[in-house]
């Protein structure tokens, strides 16, 4: 009898635990503040500003979440991490959104057990040289010395490009982007190597950028987007929904300029449900009717996130390419909000 | 009326558990390891419970599975097919090299330090003053980047070696300073240099005959043989004749310029260099002050003795004051040994592969395995470890006072 209580207690307070886990949202909420993970500066995606205050693309997801849940795109703590630190602050609830650049990947998605919540950046790996080396392409790089971050995938794509190529390198392996920036402009690698972005936001900080090329060789595909962890599902749709509100703002023409406009009622009825004049989606996730108009107030709609952080206007200076609504020839393609 | 009565009888009530002196240890050492029980059985099935909430289960299969990354230094063979498993094993052996030579360094450089701080020199007393207390109370982790970063940045680049470049290959062209490592000549084994090496191991060990022949005899008759000629000679001549009777078979392959790099040639990667240096000199800092804390255990009496029996301070050093000090220096140099071979684990700041960066990063980030990771990496340190305090043991056992 005893020993069928304490049983029963033990089952009851694992329960509970596993209860108080799942429940991301809830400890959001009574946290008041969203714990979001970033790089540890990569202009452009995430870096801070003079002032302290996180600016980027990566960022702008953390504080359209938090927007949407808190009501206050400024209630995020951020959490620097690394290439090699990420999946463990994610892991162990150090953190509750990941929005680091980070390639969605089948064994990240099923045996690391986390969850993509979408797409905000269409990537792939590319390299970057000095021009002096006078190297046109990838497939020159026989013995080279490349500069590699540690535990991502370009590092794998890497080793495979060389084999598949049959040729030879020299892996420097570094922990991030500003230490690889030393080494690359100390000579200390000839290449770096990281995704396409990445490399145009590391050549925009030097002091000359026209001294460098990027290599025409695109090596992989780097689909880069936010991820939370598995077994909160609850969670994980207020992430993607998030993401897809931003994403579907700038297709339906939804900007930060016209928002209040749209929001007293339009004749388009996505527009309205998503602002939040008809239907019940904010419910349906457990937030207020509002939340999307939060998000997309946070930062603008995606496309104004993109041209405001690394946009063709910014230093950084890339196109939307890939990362076009599917309208205009890209693959940004949110499922409706119905 | 009788005032004899049977002595009362011993029984045995719970409340002697406490305060009966007999039974009161042996309550509190069961209580304590009840409660030590408890607790590691909680933490066990905390870490059980919470790694099924998050649906992984424990398993070291991921050993097995292929590695997919490369690593720049390693001593076996390894590619990016390799496995898990191997790429740990190689980040080990890069562990124990540093270690290794790291030990050695940080003896030589401390044994140094150490005896030249105690000098009557006023300069070389305060400059190794200067480097202990300099190295002792800065982390680590600041001396390996800033030699890492001086290292890097003041040494040319490869390029800067071609033709009307600005940097020159030292030493007939044979060595190589460069922002990617010293490059240096690689022996090349052709056919018949195994007997000239094992002419050259035979050399040695009758090196070690005459070393303890001629102190026996020292012993014996007082005679004193030309121990360091001899020992020159054997190191040398054997070898030297071997080698040329065999028609020099082993040669050298100088490191040279093509392409991006430097090929051919042994090259010893800056991040090597730089980590290697600062362990030592970091650890060579605290071994001077045990090194001096030995020596000054050695009564001054002692020192006075040998002089006046002629010895010359050199040789009053090693002859007289060092063999008395090392049992007091030796315990706190094996703590020095574990210090250095764990601190090598910051490696991954300059960029070296050792086990902390291959399996305890790498493969950890890769396969998601933490738990498992980390306690492979905690147990391969703590093997480690007691290896190198067992082995210094026994050398201690060898050096200590030898009561008669």
């Amino acid at each position: 009898m005893k020993k069928s209580v304490f049983l029963g207690a033990l089952t009851v307070a694992g329960l509970a635990a596993g209860v108080a886990g799942a429940a991301t949202l809830d400890d959001v909420k009574a946290r008041g503040a969203l714990n979001c993970g970033v790089t540890t500066g990569l202009v452009g995606f995430a870096a801070p500003d003079a002032n302290g205050n996180w600016d980027g693309f990566d960022v702008g997801v953390c504080r359209a979440v938090a927007a949407a849940v808190l009501g206050d795109p400024m209630a995020v703590n951020f959490v620097p991490t690394t290439g090699q630190t990420r999946f463990t602050a994610l892991a162990s609830g150090e953190i509750d959104l990941l929005a680091r650049n980070t390639t969605w990947t089948f064994s990240r998605d099923v045996d690391l057990k986390f969850e993509f919540v979408g797409i905000n950046y269409y990537d792939g790996q590319g390299f970057m040289v000095p021009k002096s080396l006078g190297v046109s392409s990838a497939k020159e790089l026989d013995g080279a010395t490349v500069c590699i971050q540690t535990g991502t995938t370009t590092e794998l794509n890497l080793a495979d490009f060389f084999r598949v190529n049959n040729i030879s390198y020299e892996p420097v392996p570094i922990e991030t982007n500003a230490e690889a920036q030393q080494q690359y402009l100390a000579g200390a690698c000839d290449v770096y190597t990281t995704d396409a972005s990445g490399l145009a936001a590391t050549r925009a900080s030097f002091e000359n950028p026209g001294d460098h090329v990027v290599l025409p060789e695109i090596i992989s595909k780097e689909p880069l987007g936010p991820l939370v962890r598995h077994g909160d599902p609850e969670w994980g749709d207020i992430a993607r929904w998030t993401l897809n509100a931003l994403i579907a703002a700038e297709e339906l023409g939804i900007t930060s300029a016209n928002i209040e406009e749209l929001s007293a009622g339009t004749n388009n009825p996505e527009i309205n449900r998503i602002l939040g004049t008809e239907g019940e989606l904010g419910a349906m996730l457990g937030l207020d009717a509002e939340w999307a108009k939060r998000a997309i107030m946070a930062g603008g709609n995606y496309g104004e996130l993109f041209e405001k952080t690394i946009g063709e206007n910014t230093p950084i200076g890339l196109a939307r390419g890939l990362n076009a609504q599917w309208t205009d020839g890209g693959l940004l393609y949110t499922p409706p909000f119905r | 009326m009788t005032t004899l009565t049977d002595p009362p009888k011993e029984s045995f009530r719970l409340s002697q558990l406490i305060y009966d002196t007999r039974y009161r240890s042996l309550t509190i050492q069961v209580v304590a390891m009840f409660l030590l029980v408890l607790a590691l059985s909680w933490l066990v099935s905390n870490t059980i419970q919470n790694l099924a909430a998050l649906g992984k289960d424990f398993d070291f299969g991921f050993l097995t599975n292929v590695a997919g990354y490369d690593i720049n230094q390693r001593l076996i063979e390894y590619d990016s097919t390799s496995t898990h498993g191997r790429a740990a094993l190689v980040g080990i052996l890069n562990t124990l090299l540093v270690a290794f030579l790291g030990c050695i360094l940080a003896t030589v450089i401390g044994v140094i330090a150490g005896v030249l701080r105690l000098s009557k020199n006023w300069i070389i007393a305060r400059l190794m003053t200067v480097y202990v207390e300099g190295f002792r109370n800065v982390p680590l982790l600041l001396w390996i980047i800033v030699i890492f970063a001086v290292m890097t940045e003041s040494t040319p680049s490869p390029r800067d070696f071609r033709e009307g470049g600005s940097a020159s290959m030292m030493l007939f062209d044979s060595i190589a300073v460069s922002n990617r490592g010293v490059y240096v000549p690689a022996p090349i084994w052709a056919e018949g240099s195994a007997i000239v090496v094992a002419v050259f191991l035979l050399s040695l060990v009758g090196i070690f005959l005459f070393r303890r022949f001629a102190r026996a005899r020292q012993e014996a008759t007082g005679q004193i043989l030309p121990v360091g000629w001899v020992a020159l000679g054997l190191f040398f001549g054997p070898a030297l004749i071997a080698f040329f009777l065999m028609g020099r078979p082993i040669s050298l392959e100088y490191p040279e310029l093509g392409g991006f790099n430097f090929t051919g040639g042994i090259q010893l990667r800056n991040s090597l260099i730089a980590l290697w240096l600062a362990l030592s000199l970091y650890t060579g800092a605290f071994i001077a002050e045990n090194v001096r804390g030995g020596i000054l255990a050695v009564s001054k009496g002692q020192t006075e003795a040998a002089f006046a029996l002629g010895l010359r301070p050199n040789r009053t050093m090693s002859l007289v004051i060092l063999p008395q000090a090392l049992r007091v220096i030796i315990p706190p140099l094996i703590s020095q040994y574990l210090n250095l071979t764990k601190n090598s684990s910051l490696a991954i700041a300059v960029g070296y592969m050792d086990v902390r960066s291959t399996l305890g990063g790498i493969t950890i980030n890769q396969t998601g395995r933490e738990l498992e990771g980390m306690l492979l990496l905690g147990l391969f340190y703590l093997i480690t470890s007691l290896v190198i305090s067992g082995v210094m043991n026994i050398y201690n056992n060898s050096v200590k006072l030898k009561e008669r």
